[in-house]
């Protein structure tokens, strides 16, 4: 059976002959006229529209959108702020980037679109540090949308006014994290927040109520609006509704960016037939299916799941459909849509030792258990790799790891343990072949370091 | 089940104890309440919470209620209210006290929990125990004996970082031994109000320092030492100077100024090696100012008086009291009283006033205030001066109108309780017109002019109360002996005044009988926090201090009243 073709509603003139980013060629392909139409309509009916949608965050975390907006404080009195999180930095993800560089004016509708719905009057983009060129696209299509009155004071004709402000980040991945993101927004070191009591929605940016939305996110707000929440919800499959981008990178022959309706297209039919297979003489080995921080998954295992009637279905890793929930089933989750491949080429200790440099060298620093346990897992990959390894080396990282996940302040915790719980617990056989190898190739003479 | 609280105080369960606490009481501070330790470095009750050193992790749970009516769900097993435990361990440091809200600290999770976040902080730690001035006062070797795991898994090279830090003149930063809890940035940022200290760098390299071009200089720097959890800031005048598990621990009063701030004063073997703050929440909180730290150096200052002097030559004590009493018979007398002395000198000089029917004079000492804990009186002790009744008003500036009498020749023998008196005054044609009798501690333009000196002790050196500007009657303790040649102030007053009384005890006995305002008390049932006076017969009085922590200036207050 062929592989699904992609649903394009977000790259829907993406790529497109003759398509650029101006304001002109965005206007001529209907852009904001869902601007218009939402202006028209009540902000709590739109909040409605997208709660309706059962839109899930397209960050990594996946909680729905409706509900986010739900949980702000409007109560409060202080002006509200939606922050667009445009820090993509998780290693396999390159989808918002994208957004950015060759469509800013439909991130700028949804962003309007949802300013309005949600009473907000300041707008920040929080662009990763690493993306100067998008930047400066982001900047000039506000001005573009400023000067034709789709962006700033009075938009349209109406009393309402909305400012967009282009933030760029210093490159820290953990300016990703909301909080650690709306920190670094007021000038400070990007240190995430504790939660309770420092819950965005309630104490967001400068204590005021704030939403933090994915650049992706924001764009199928505004196809929401255009369709109707009903209608959109109709996309996917339950509970895991509209198309989402997937990143395939790696040992594919055609890596690149695809977007699908969500669960509609399985693991096997992506890397198989959408990205054209292993490379020659390849067979895949292992796939992260959610951005570098997501659990990885071993070729050949199997997953068996509860079906709702109580029956039960057996999956192998080409089976799983890329959505959220059967991914978090089966362990690890859709996360920023990720995929990073890796085929039998590839030694696991090794690619575990690159993984775990990245996220000592982006552990903010602030709670001890990300902090210390970060490092100390890299400097342990790192001396199986450079030096010796040793056959209880892969027990140790699992529970290092094991002190991290869950005792930490934010999420990060997770991002850097779950790679070594995943790669430890599915190719410990690797890590200990590791040792051995590495053992007999001590050159003679030298001490054991225990 | 313990009584249904009352409307302020909620009940929460800690490890199946129930304590009723206020609300919002956050879970570290109520199971201290039931005598359950929970672990931390980052927390300090007097700063903004961060949450970072993860040491405090608990289970905490809610009594399940049936979401549709609210009812209590049962636990067949038990026969109690079902509780709904969340699996992630949470912060005790920020979790607040809500009603019913159930604690566990002693589960498998949290042990782990505790043994993990040991285990971190130490991996990169260089366990100088041996030469680092922390050890013994230091949580990182309290909490690893309690909660770690007691060995090491790590055979990794450690990170390297500075060792000696110089922050500012009296702070030494130690980054290899410093577990990044931000304490001392967070009390420099809102308590000193000098946001000098950061974080550069990141992850495990995360490094304390001073923001380029600047110092920890403030006058509350040492603070930092305090309560830095290990041994990364020390004290510069401390530092390898005496472990403190061989010091004694004395309660004082920094005298510096009318604030009143509690201190602990450190000792040895007659010899002082620091003072510290000592927690009073109504005062000081947990703070004290670096200027006071230093002054037990006039201990062992080279100006201390050691030897008793009649008309500038050596003379038993014995000799020189006989000399003083007959300069006091012969009339024309003034006393010039201190608002540095204790309450109970304070009592006794005037009661030699009283004795002579001399006029009583005191000093005032007004400086710069700096709204936390030094105030712009720089008597720690003006106020007992009243309470005692020595004085009726605040003392003038100068001692313009003893100045007068000496200059009429009315004055011909001054009595002086401490006080130099030509800083307060007098010159030294007038100083040579009258006898004086000189009691105090430190040599001076007074005490070279005296015809008797009687030198006395300094507040570590002997036990007594002083009132604060809050009126707080607070006391102080003897930490070392005074130096040989010394006699305690009270004695000689008490000989002087005719007054039989001559030690703390006897003399409070004659404070209660004659002081109405002190009644009902006595030395020893005075409590550590103070007492605080009825200082509404003094309220029209205008008192020179400002704002300052705790205290509000009574004009202040009848405004905002």
């Amino acid at each position: 059976m062929p592989a699904p073709a992609q649903r394009r509603i977000i790259f829907k003139h993406i790529g497109a002959p003759g398509y650029t980013n101006d304001l002109a060629c965005y206007v001529q392909h209907g852009g904001y006229e869902m601007l218009r139409k939402a202006i028209t309509m009540q902000p709590a009916a739109i909040i409605d529209e997208v709660k309706k949608s059962g839109l899930r965050g397209r960050g990594g975390a996946g909680f729905p959108c409706g509900v986010k907006w739900g949980l702000v404080d409007r109560k409060s009195g202080k002006p509200i702020y939606l922050v667009v999180n445009a820090d993509e930095s998780e290693p396999g993800t390159f989808k918002d980037r994208y957004i950015m560089h060759d469509d800013p004016h439909q991130l700028i509708e949804g962003i309007m679109i949802s300013a309005w719905a949600n009473n907000v009057k300041q707008a920040y983009i929080y662009i990763r540090g690493e993306m100067p060129h998008g930047a400066r696209i982001l900047e000039k299509a506000i001005a573009d949308a400023r000067a034709a009155n789709f962006v700033g004071p009075k938009i349209l004709g109406t009393d309402y006014g909305c400012e967009i402000y282009v933030h760029r980040g210093a490159g820290a991945y953990i300016c990703g994290e909301e909080t650690g993101l709306i920190e670094s927004l007021e000038g400070k070191r990007p240190y995430p927040r504790i939660k309770p009591p420092y819950f965005p929605a309630v104490l967001g940016l400068y204590q005021c109520p704030t939403i933090v939305n994915n650049v992706e996110t924001l764009c199928h707000v505004k196809h929401i609006v255009e369709m109707g929440g009903d209608n959109y919800a109709k996309i996917g499959t339950p509970n895991n509704t509209g198309t989402r981008i997937l990143c395939v990178s790696g040992h594919v022959q055609k890596p690149g960016y695809f977007e699908y309706e969500v669960g509609k297209i399985t693991m096997g039919e992506l890397l198989n037939e959408v990205c054209g297979g292993p490379l020659p003489g390849r067979t895949f080995k292992a796939v992260i299916p959610g951005g570098s921080s997501a659990k990885v998954l071993r070729f050949g295992e199997t997953f068996t799941l509860k079906n709702k009637d109580g029956s039960s279905r057996t999956l192998t890793v080409e089976d799983i459909p890329m959505d959220f929930d059967t991914l978090a089933a089966c362990g690890t989750m859709g996360g920023s849509g990720g995929v990073i491949v890796m085929d039998d080429s590839v030694n696991m200790v090794e690619a575990l030792a690159n993984i775990n440099a990245f996220y000592a060298h982006e552990s903010c620093g602030q709670c001890t258990p990300c902090r210390e346990g970060s490092l100390w897992m890299k400097k342990i990959t790192n001396r199986m790799v450079h030096e010796n390894a040793r056959a209880e080396d892969g027990q140790l990282l699992k529970s290092v790891a094991d002190q991290i996940a869950g005792r930490t302040i934010c999420a990060f915790g997770e991002a850097c343990s779950w790679p070594t719980q995943s790669f430890v617990a599915k190719f410990g056989d690797e890590f200990k072949g590791y040792a051995d190898a590495k053992k007999t190739a001590k050159p003679a003479g030298a001490l054991d370091l225990v | 089940m313990i009584a249904p609280p009352k409307p302020d105080l909620v009940t929460v369960n800690i490890d199946g104890k129930e304590i009723a606490v206020p609300k919002g009481t956050n879970a570290i501070e109520a199971a201290r309440l039931v005598g359950v330790d929970v672990p931390y470095y980052c927390y300090h009750p007097k700063l903004t919470i961060v949450g970072n050193c993860r040491m405090c992790l608990i289970e905490i749970g809610m009594p399940a209620v049936d979401p549709a009516t609210k009812a209590p769900i049962m636990d067949p097993a038990t026969g109690k209210q079902k509780i709904n435990w969340i699996p992630r361990p949470q912060i005790g440091c920020a979790t607040n006290a809500s009603p019913g809200l159930h604690i566990r600290t002693q589960t498998p999770q949290i042990k782990d929990c505790r043994e993990g976040v040991m285990e971190f902080l130490l991996v990169n730690h260089p366990l100088d125990c041996p030469i680092c001035d922390q050890a013994g006062e230091c949580k990182l070797q309290e909490q690893s004996t309690g909660y770690g795991r007691g060995y090491s898994r790590y055979i990794e090279q450690k990170n390297v970082k500075p060792k000696r830090t110089q922050l500012g003149p009296r702070v030494m930063l130690d980054d290899e031994r410093c577990i990044l809890c931000s304490r001392c940035i967070r009390f420099s940022k809102e308590i000193a109000k000098d946001d000098v200290l950061g974080f550069i760098d990141r992850g495990s390299y995360s490094t304390l320092t001073c923001y380029p071009g600047k110092k920890l200089e403030n006058n509350y720097s040492l603070n930092t030492v305090d309560i830095c959890p290990v041994g990364a800031l020390t004290s510069t005048d401390f530092r390898f100077k005496m472990r403190v598990w061989f010091l004694k621990q004395t309660n004082s009063i920094d005298t510096e100024s009318s604030v009143g701030a509690n201190t602990v004063v450190w000792s040895r073997e007659g010899q002082i090696y620091r003072i510290t703050p000592r927690q009073n929440d109504g005062v000081n909180d947990t703070w004290m100012a670096d200027s006071g730290r230093e002054l037990y150096k006039q201990v062992k200052a080279d100006t201390r008086l050691v030897s008793t002097t009649l008309d500038g030559r050596a003379a038993p004590l014995d000799a020189a009291l006989k000399a003083a009493a007959d300069l006091l018979a012969a009339g024309s007398v003034a006393v010039v009283g201190s608002g540095r002395s204790s309450v109970e000198e304070q009592f006794l000089t005037k009661k030699l006033a009283a004795a002579l029917k001399a006029p009583a004079y005191l000093v005032s000492r007004v400086g710069e205030g700096d709204q936390l804990l030094i105030s712009a009186d720089k008597n720690p002790n003006i106020r007992g001066a009243l309470v005692t009744g020595l004085i009726a008003t605040l003392p003038a500036a100068k001692l313009a109108e003893l100045a007068a009498h000496i200059d009429a020749g009315r004055i011909k023998t001054v009595v002086s309780v401490g006080e130099d008196l030509a800083v307060a005054g007098l010159t030294a044609a007038q100083l040579a017109k009258v006898a004086v009798v000189y009691l105090g501690t430190h040599a001076n333009a007074t005490s070279a002019a005296a015809r008797v000196v009687i030198p006395t002790l300094t507040v570590f050196e002997k036990g007594g109360t002083f009132v604060n500007q809050q009126f707080r009657l607070q006391k102080f303790a003897k930490a070392v002996p005074g130096p040989a040649g010394a006699t305690d102030d009270l004695a000689v007053l008490a000989k002087l005044a005719k007054v039989a009384a001559t030690d703390l005890a006897s003399v409070w006995t004659l404070l209660a009988a004659e002081v109405p305002a002190l009644g009902t008390m006595s030395f020893a049932n005075i409590p550590d926090t103070g007492l605080l006076l009825d200082a509404t017969p003094f309220a029209g009085l205008p008192f020179v201090e400002g704002e300052s922590l705790h205290y509000q200036p009574a004009a202040k207050v009848a405004a905002t009243a």
